[in-house]
């Protein structure tokens, strides 16, 4: 990545513009040509830097319920368990951590799925009964953007 | 509360942006919209707070934020708060949530911390432990990204 890259990926992180040619403001704003603004996403993507570029919706306010779960699944259960959890389009992140809880995922569902039925029946798929559902009560930040800046 | 209309615009803007001189045109021909009338609407979406944002997901492991620490606190119910403000003020803190405790699960406040490696986020949960005053914290590393994609409503 180059200075540019950076920039560029520091400003459409969230200050995207909205606007008829927003390739083309993006190059004014950062002194170069739509042409390179646009090689440049492209590469970024081809990379992997950047997994989408979209809108990010609040799943609360399309109607739908958001939770986080972890699960203890024994190592060598560990492939296994993954696929089962993964075939689920609610779960949109999954990582394997250090602790005891070692699998910890998002689920999100339509309002009038019950979060707790999701779980019962992964609990009857994977085999495994310790999974807890943790849902956000009080949201005391929620900003997802990185200053590539600090990179 | 959403029209059929809002639904298909939805659907078309959780999907990549073209990467075309004039992408939001594009869109708005296949949903057989105006442009101007989709500008409106995004806009609107992201005043209401419908569209959280409106620009690039990054994989931070890939932009080089190469650790990331889940770290979990366990704070006095009556404090959650006050010192959930006070994680929130931290910029290497991604994300800070009170969550439910669980018997075999003890910690309720939960911090996303983003750093260049893991040293460097023990040093800022400790950072943050010294400012919140909390003894009892721990950083659950990833060490295996699983799953990370968007999710796709109304489909």
């Amino acid at each position: 990545m180059d200075n540019i890259d950076k920039q560029l990926l520091n400003i459409i992180q969230r200050g995207f513009p909205i606007c008829s040619q927003p390739y083309q403001q993006l190059a004014d704003e950062l002194g170069t040509s739509e042409e390179e603004i646009i090689e440049k996403i492209a590469k970024l993507k081809e990379e992997g830097i950047i997994r989408r570029l979209g809108g990010i919706f609040d799943s609360k306010k399309l109607g739908y319920k958001s939770t986080l779960c972890a699960i203890k699944v024994p190592q060598e259960k560990i492939q296994e368990v993954k696929e089962v959890i993964n075939s689920y389009k609610g779960v949109t992140h999954n990582y394997l951590r250090e602790h005891n809880y070692n699998m910890w995922f998002t689920l999100i569902v339509p309002g009038a799925e019950a979060i707790d039925d999701v779980l019962a029946e992964m609990r009857r798929e994977t085999g495994i009964d310790d999974i807890i559902n943790l849902p956000a009560v009080n949201f005391f930040k929620i900003n997802v953007n990185f200053d590539l800046n600090e990179v | 509360m959403f029209s059929d209309l809002d639904i298909k615009i939805v659907r078309a803007l959780q999907e990549d942006l073209p990467l075309t001189s004039e992408p939001f045109k594009e869109i708005a021909e296949e949903l057989g919209i105006s442009e101007e009338f989709l500008l409106e609407k995004i806009n609107s979406f992201v005043e209401q707070g419908i569209i959280r944002r409106f620009g690039a997901a990054i994989r931070h492991r890939e932009a080089g934020f190469t650790a990331n620490a889940m770290v979990v606190w366990d704070v006095e119910d009556e404090r959650t708060v006050e010192v959930g403000r006070i994680m929130a003020e931290f910029s290497e803190v991604s994300h800070c949530y009170q969550r439910p405790r669980y018997p075999d699960w003890n910690y309720n406040l939960f911090t996303m911390v983003h750093g260049k490696n893991r040293d460097q986020c023990q040093e800022i949960a400790e950072k943050i432990a010294q400012a919140a005053d909390i003894a009892n914290f721990k950083l659950l590393f990833s060490t295996d990204e699983l799953k990370k994609t968007s999710m796709k409503y109304f489909v």
